[in-house]
């Protein structure tokens, strides 16, 4: 992205001294005036706009922010949104710790992250305003629920003087809304208690930001009526404020401009707006009817997976079993014994479930079942940061088992890009009788992004191979069944599932002997498995398609190296330093075990090797150790992704090196 | 499903060499079971032994059906996941006092509770085995062992009682030295719909030889061991001269029929809906050395899991309409670009 259009949404127009409303709404600037009221009902176009709202966590900020998100969505703009919230459900209301807020990036042209800094900041409380003001562009535009700017909350947010009043927010453009006030007299006509009315606020501010940028109306009220139709006052009361909030933004002359984002050049298709935890979850059931196999979830309530157990519960007529496990290793443990059964199990879990999970991981790679382990990682260690977006489960992905233990790692780049990795973790996992490791984060988890919906009869079907006949011959010439036979080519061992006349056998944890799966304390035989597990896992690279960097291949002076959730940030400041004329290439992994196959000769043609990682630098020691190449580490474990630009200056330092 | 076809004791077991000490009670109970399968009316593909980790745990190698050895604790767990994707499916749990109750015990009570439908053998010998003779969860007080030089100082589950409050629909009692009792008690415990619990006095020969012996030694069984039967007076003794009364502090205690009258003696009612007089019975004696009932404590019908996991299947294809992933897909807000 150009850099120039950073400050491209900062409004621009000023109103003329004196033409500020009688009401108790006041705007004050930083400076320039300008005359032209008369065309403040004449959107201006901006190529884009971040806007972050933020309030007291029982303000409803989380759904204003997904209703301007999905109303800009219908209008055809790129988006890409970042929420975040505290652990608590109802932190003490008005301090700091309740804040929760939620980003949204709108745009009339590609983008790949909810972008660095907001343009504009929602905020409902002086809490809010103190909790998200660094964040704020600098001249950015603050609009603030006027009325909760008591002493009392002030207090609570540690001001000692009212920042609205003391000068301390020269330099930006603030607009001081009585939004409880006009609300609670825009829904009395309903009949709601004064009580009530407050909870109706955020579609206030929701109607007014709407009416500031030009958001189509009618999706959110289509919306409301949805959402509310079954209590006919809250739906009244929510549709008067949001009418009440746009109309205040159109009569009220403080807004001196509306803006208008454009919708934003797209492949044809049919779009959704979709997060990372949905995305993963239709996946999986894809995957399902793609192998034609039912799909079993055993799963333990935890942030931020939890909404993947909710999602896949819903769509029971998909043949989806799902189990609200007792604990995190009841979850993992049904997912084994209905893959015993032949089902496809999965578990979904974040960092301690992983831990919690990991003996009846090495049960399964012992087995040699398949089955897939969902981590949509957090901030660690022990409990960490629950709702913040961390990546550092890598290394624990990668050998946090006892013994040699080793399992398939995925990761997707992008929220809806969960939806293909889901599938081709069910792929390989079938396909070579293995548990996988799915590696999402928090920050896909809850953000969304447009999503070109996949043909499904495109998808390609997964082939399993249950075997139904006895596959060897013992010393007598009797036809018998060795569950530890394998597969030539994918040395997938045969599988077999209870219910099969004839082909009756046990398996364990304990070591099997090599073919005939019995019980095995032969060195030489453990040995032989120990490599044979190996081998299979590594051999996985044969059906990994080659990786190809993007950028500046055949020159660059720079290589970042990506897995995850950071693409979006990686891609945004590699964009930004080609645009300087900096020489630099980019490549993204989604196989992070094993690795695609030419992933060390790619690294080779390049001087530099940047990655950035939210871990201490994890991928970064897996790539020196496996290629002796020279990886820099760019790291960041503060809860929160990458900006771009982080990464951007991260760039320039690597290449001034 | 195929039809089944008639089977011999041979046909259930598999071709692995048996390698329990020798004496073992799990010995006994491996027969019990393997001469108990022909005549259940099963086939073996539709059979599945699902266990944890100890000597118990072995005994899915034994049988000639399906089986996993799993990991320690776990096998209630993986059970629920097989039974739930596989309904099909008989699915039996075997396990030790340390893999079901120690480290398995989450797994066991939730599966109880759930009443997923699983015969689950917890063989209780009190003490570890596989180990080497450390105290067990259901170990006596004071009991001296490597790990406990100066005596225990845990007290005991009681498996019964543990499972009745965990609202099991089945409990029931048994052990090694009675194969004919051992039989019928499974053979209960498989007909069951939902979770079946028996408990298996189980000697360890090796580590806690003739834990049970006061009890279940042949010339102590009259006077020691309380058969209970459904729908009949709680009599024990060899002219059935002892029986059981609830005394006036409300728990049950063994008395002279002749001292108190029959009418007093309780009559055993395993469907009574409350779990309360199970209960009662179940902590009738403080461990194997009194008076003990054995058989069925509780029979009650209850909703199953899988089945109810099957019907909400059913449910929401009845609602939902059949699998459409395209609609799936469609289901959130969508816009056309042209």
């Amino acid at each position: 992205m150009p850099s120039g259009d950073r400050h491209a949404a900062r409004p621009v127009g000023r109103v003329a001294e004196g033409t500020v409303d009688t009401t108790s709404a006041r705007r004050h600037d930083k400076g320039e005036r300008v005359t032209d009221t008369a065309a403040r009902h004449q959107p201006t176009t901006i190529d884009r706009l971040v806007i972050r709202f933020a309030g007291d966590s029982g303000d409803g900020m989380q759904l204003t922010g997904d209703r301007f998100t999905s109303a800009s969505a219908l209008f055809g703009n790129d988006l890409a949104t970042l929420p975040e919230f505290p652990a608590e459900i109802r932190a003490p209301a008005g301090t700091l710790a309740g804040v929760s807020a939620f980003q949204v990036h709108i745009s009339d042209h590609d983008i790949t992250t909810p972008g660095d800094a907001p343009n504009v900041l929602v905020a409902m409380n002086p809490a809010a305003l103190r909790a998200e003001l660094h964040r704020l562009d600098e001249g950015g535009t603050i609009i603030v629920n006027v009325d909760t700017f008591d002493e009392r909350n002030l207090a609570k947010a540690g001001y000692a003087d009212n920042p609205l009043t003391d000068g301390s927010l020269k330099g930006y453009t603030v607009y001081e809304v009585p939004m409880t006030s006009l609300t609670k007299d825009a829904v009395a006509p309903a009949g709601v208690k004064p009580r009530d009315a407050d909870r109706s606020k955020n579609f206030f501010a929701l109607g007014l930001v709407s009416w500031m940028y030009t958001r189509p109306i009618e999706p959110t009220l289509e919306w409301i009526a949805e959402k509310f139709g079954r209590n006919a006052m809250v739906h009244e009361a929510n549709v008067l404020a949001f009418k009440a909030g746009h109309a205040f933004g159109e009569t009220a002359e403080l807004f001196d401009h509306r803006y208008e984002v454009r919708p934003a050049p797209q492949e044809p298709g049919t779009y959704t707006n979709i997060n990372g935890n949905t995305a993963l979850a239709w996946g999986l059931i894809a995957a399902g009817q793609l192998a034609r196999l039912p799909l079993f979830l055993g799963s333990y309530p935890i942030t931020p997976a939890s909404d993947i157990l909710h999602e896949l519960s819903k769509h029971k007529n998909f043949g989806v079993r799902t189990l609200q496990a007792e604990d995190e290793i009841a979850g993992v443990g049904s997912a084994i014994g209905a893959a015993f059964g032949g089902h496809i199990g999965v578990t979904t879990t974040s960092g301690p479930g992983i831990a919690l999970k990991s003996e009846a991981m090495g049960l399964a790679i012992s087995l040699e079942l398949p089955l897939v382990v969902v981590d949509i990682q957090r901030g660690g260690p022990s409990t960490g940061l629950p709702t913040k977006t961390e990546a550092a489960d890598l290394l624990l992905a990668m050998y946090g088992r006892h013994g040699e233990a080793p399992m398939p790692i995925l990761a997707p780049a992008t929220p809806s890009d969960c939806f293909a990795v889901a599938i081709e973790a069910v792929r390989i996992a079938l396909t070579y009788r293995t548990p996988v490791m799915l590696l999402s984060d928090g920050y896909l988890a809850n953000g969304t992004e447009p999503w070109r919906l996949p043909d499904v009869t495109t998808l390609d079907p997964i082939e399993v191979d249950f075997t139904t006949e006895p596959n060897h011959v013992d010393d007598d010439g009797q036809p018998e069944y060795w569950p530890y036979l394998r597969d030539p080519e994918t040395l997938a061992r045969s599988w077999a599932v209870p219910g099969t006349p004839g082909l009756m056998h046990r398996i364990g944890g304990i070591e099997k002997a090599d073919g005939t799966g019995n019980i095995s304390y032969d060195p030489a035989n453990h040995g032989r498995m120990v490599a044979l597990r190996a081998a299979k896992v590594a051999g996985i690279a044969a059906s990994i398609p080659p990786v190809e960097a993007v950028g500046d291949v055949d020159d660059a002076e720079l290589l970042v190296l990506g897995w995850g959730s950071t693409w979006g940030a990686i891609t945004t400041a590699v964009e930004r330093a080609r645009a300087e004329g900096h020489k630099v290439a980019q490549l993204h992994l989604r196989h992070l075990n094993p690795f695609p196959s030419n992933l060390g000769e790619v690294l080779a043609r390049y001087p530099r090797v940047l990655v950035p990682e939210m871990n201490l630098g994890q991928l970064s020691r897996l790539v020196r150790a496996e290629f002796l190449v020279d990886a820099r580490s760019v790291n960041k474990v503060e809860g929160t992704p990458f900006t771009a630009a982080e990464l951007h200056s991260a760039i320039l330092g690597a290449i001034r090196d | 499903m195929t039809d089944v076809q008639p089977t011999t004791k041979k046909d259930w077991a598999s071709d692995q060499e048996v390698r329990w000490c020798p004496g073992c009670g799990d010995y006994s109970i491996l027969t019990a079971v393997q001469m108990l399968m022909p005549d259940l009316g099963v086939s073996r593909e539709n059979t599945v032994f699902i266990s944890g980790i100890g000597c118990a745990a072995r005994f899915p190698y034994y049988m000639n059906t399906y089986g996993m050895h799993s990991i320690h604790g776990r096998a209630p767990a993986i059970a629920t996941g097989l039974a739930m994707a596989r309904p099909d499916l008989d699915v039996w749990v075997i396990g030790g006092d340390g893999d079901l109750l120690s480290i398995g015990g989450n797994h066991l009570i939730h599966a109880l509770r759930r009443n997923v439908n699983l015969t689950i053998l917890l063989f209780n010998n009190q003490i570890y085995g596989l180990t080497k003779g450390q105290y067990s969860p259901t170990s006596e007080v004071g009991k001296v062992t490597k790990s406990t030089p100066f005596g225990s100082l845990d007290a005991p589950f009681n498996p019964i009682a543990l499972a009745l409050g965990a609202n099991a629909s089945f409990v029931a009692r048994t052990h090694d030295m009675d194969r004919q009792h051992m039989q019928a008690t499974f053979r209960r415990a498989h007909d069951h719909k939902g979770a079946a619990l028996v408990e298996i006095y189980q000697n360890c020969n090796v580590f806690n030889n003739g834990a049970f012996d006061t009890i279940t030694s042949k010339s102590n069984r009259d006077s020691m061991l309380i058969p209970l039967r459904h729908g009949e007076p709680l009599r024990f003794g060899a002219d059935g001269e002892k029986g059981v009364i609830i005394g006036d502090d409300g728990r049950a205690q063994v008395a002279d029929v002749a001292e108190v009258g029959e009418d007093r003696i309780v009559v055993h009612d395993e469907r009574a809906p409350s779990a309360s007089m199970a209960f009662n019975l179940a902590q009738l004696a403080a461990g194997p050395h009194e008076p003990t009932p054995v058989g069925v404590f509780r029979a009650v019908e209850r909703a199953e899991y899988t089945e109810s996991t099957d019907q909400q299947l059913a449910r929401a294809l009845a609602e939902q309409g059949p699998a459409d992933l395209a609609g799936l897909l469609r289901s959130g807000a969508t816009w056309e670009i042209g």
